[in-house]
């Protein structure tokens, strides 16, 4: 590149040269004041959710960013009206076991399809990944009807333990990773006699640690915002999640319900506050695994 | 030791063992898989191409009828409706936040370090559960007092009834859906960071502008990620459910949205579960599973002729 950039400004004056560059530090300037106007687009949302959760009832819908009188009694309102904590302790609980099983499993079954050399395996991986393809509503009323044969509907078991057994996205995703580690690494652990498990838990499992950190705030994420699992499976509102916690909150304050946003703005902050806390935490992962694999946040 | 040695060592017999060995355990490792595979996807695939052809609604067993249900669906003006309003709210919605994503990102491309930054606040949205993405803009839309009719009043415009007038709810939603393009800004500037500096210099040395470079080196090397954001678009805005759901359905009823606002699986959702049609509804999902098939395929064949895909 410097071979070129040395050749360039041998035909080039420097006075053109640093026109250039003016020009250049002018439309960054541009962009920078472009892309600030869309960051207050981007985040004005947000801003007015939490000072709407403060307003009183007269001012929700006001625009004044400040809340005055600041209410922090609709937070209480809320506790009180619904049953949050629980909700929240729900979500926390799904979203851990869903996020570990599918981490597991598919971190088990990439490994069966990167390491290991048998019949078929190319086909089989074929078949996983077009099953990616597969509109979920295809199997939506089979499935369900799995598990009112066992007697599990209204229970947390059908919102995670599907992913015991994998899920496609993910299984490809980590394989991406195997498939950068070298065979030697392994062949020289099973000189040693270690066992098939013993290499995944050992060497496969540490190496792809990124790989696993990305599935599991993915899949935790995936199942922290999921309304249509907990709608078709939960019935009692103790077993709700935070999502089906607050539709019903605002089917019943909000729209056509008792009018009172303020409260609907309030379990907004609830629900959303935690997922963005995580989001800071783990931002790296969360962008590493978009940036990497294309997958849709 | 390389295995090779150690091989060599072996009786001759034990080398197929061994093969057989690793097969096994492979299998073994892939064997969640499987059965999950015919559990869940497989098993549930054949009851549902089944179940389309029976009238089922749980109490009753399942009574074969056909091919009635499909026939239904051809004469069902809410389903015409529902396939309707997808495809209305696909056509908007992927066009414009293909071209919304690739401008902020090819304008993060072009501020350096700073692009961090506003990656950040681009994403936050797509970290926001739906259902509280479909509760906030129900309050932003609000025609008399919400944000957006307010923003727009300082401007002098009359806001249009985006959650009240059947002719704006699905623009509405788009606007929607707008916010949420984070993930493909990233996807975008991810691809043009890896488009390599020589192609831009050499283009340069050519003569070419701004907009040919755009045209002829940027375009073309990012075409991968275009078309993959495209799929994977298509198919998910056909798909739209939670936000939609949250803002206009459950115990609660908008007039104004109960027909321009019923997306596909909206329908298919309250055939299902608030109508128990079981059968009606399992042939509804297998009508999408089709179209979805054949855009997806036709994708397929078109990328041929205008993506590049480097080395290949």
């Amino acid at each position: 590149m410097s071979a070129i950039t040395q050749t360039r400004t041998t035909y080039a004056p420097s006075a053109r040269e640093r026109a250039r560059n003016r020009r250049r530090l002018f439309f960054r300037i541009i962009y920078i004041i472009l892309l600030l106007g869309f960051t207050v687009i981007f985040i004005a949302p947000f801003v007015w959710l939490v000072s709407a959760s403060l307003k009183s009832r007269a001012e929700v819908f006001s625009p004044d960013l400040i809340p005055d009188p600041i209410m922090w009694q609709n937070y209480i309102r809320v506790w009180e009206a619904a049953p949050l904590l629980r909700w929240l302790g729900n979500s926390l609980w799904v979203g851990l076991l869903a996020a570990t099983t599918v981490t597991l499993s598919c971190s088990l079954i990439a490994f069966g399809f990167s390491y290991f050399r048998f019949k078929g395996r190319d086909t089989l991986f074929n078949l996983v990944l077009a099953t990616m393809m597969l509109p979920g509503v295809v199997t939506m009323i089979p499935v369900f009807m799995i598990w009112q044969s066992l007697g599990l509907v209204n229970t947390h078991a059908p919102l995670w333990a599907m992913n015991l057994f994998g899920s496609a996205f993910y299984i490809f995703m980590i394989r991406q990773f195997y498939l950068t580690l070298p065979r030697e690494l392994f062949e020289a652990a099973r000189v040693d006699g270690a066992g098939y498990f013993h290499m995944w838990r050992h060497i496969a499992l540490p190496l792809t640690r990124t790989a696993l950190i990305v599935v599991f705030v993915f899949e935790f994420k995936a199942s922290w915002t999921d309304l249509l699992k907990p709608l078709i499976y939960l019935r009692s509102p103790q077993l709700y999640t935070l999502p089906l916690g607050l539709k019903t909150i605002l089917d019943r304050f909000g729209q056509g319900g008792e009018m009172e946003w303020e409260v609907v703005m309030a379990a907004s902050v609830i629900v959303t506050l935690p997922m963005i806390i995580i989001f800071f935490l783990g931002q790296r992962y969360f962008l590493e695994g978009i940036a990497t694999t294309g997958l849709k946040g | 030791m390389s295995t090779q040695s150690v091989l060599a060592r072996l009786p001759f017999g034990r080398r197929a063992t061994l093969q057989q060995r690793e097969a096994l355990a492979g299998i073994a490792f892939i064997s969640p898989w499987i059965i999950g595979f015919f559990i869940f996807t497989a098993g549930p695939m054949v009851i549902s191409l089944g179940l389309s052809l029976t009238e089922y609604d749980v109490l009753r067993p399942p009574t074969f009828i056909g091919l009635e249900n499909y026939q239904r669906m051809l004469g069902d003006p809410r389903l015409m409706t529902s396939l309707y309003n997808s495809i209305y709210y696909a056509l908007l919605h992927v066009p414009l936040s293909i071209i919304f994503a690739l401008s902020l990102a090819l304008i993060l491309n072009n501020v350096g370090k700073a692009a961090g930054f506003f990656r950040t606040a681009f994403y936050l949205p797509s970290v926001t559960p739906a259902v509280a993405i479909g509760t906030l803009w129900l309050w932003l839309l609000n025609p008399r007092v919400g944000l957006i009719n307010r923003g727009l009043e300082v401007f002098g415009i009359q806001g249009p009834g985006w959650t009240t007038d059947p002719n704006w709810i699905k623009p509405g939603i788009v606007l929607m859906s707008l916010w949420s393009v984070g993930s493909t800004v990233i996807i975008y500037l991810a691809a043009l960071r890896n488009v390599p500096n020589d192609l831009y210099e050499a283009a340069n040395i050519d003569g070419a502008n701004g907009w040919q470079q755009f045209r002829h080196v940027t375009i073309p090397m990012i075409s991968g990620a275009i078309f993959f954001t495209l799929i994977v678009n298509i198919i998910s805005s056909l798909q739209i459910f939670t936000e939609v759901y949250t803002m206009y359905f459950g115990n609660q009823t908008n007039n104004a949205a109960a027909s321009a606002g019923l997306f596909y699986n909206i329908y298919l959702f309250r055939q299902a579960f608030e109508f128990l049609n079981f059968g009606y509804a399992s042939a509804m999902a297998w009508l999408l599973f089709v179209i979805i098939m054949i855009l997806t395929f036709i994708q397929l064949r078109l990328s041929k002729r205008w993506v590049y895909y480097e080395g290949g």
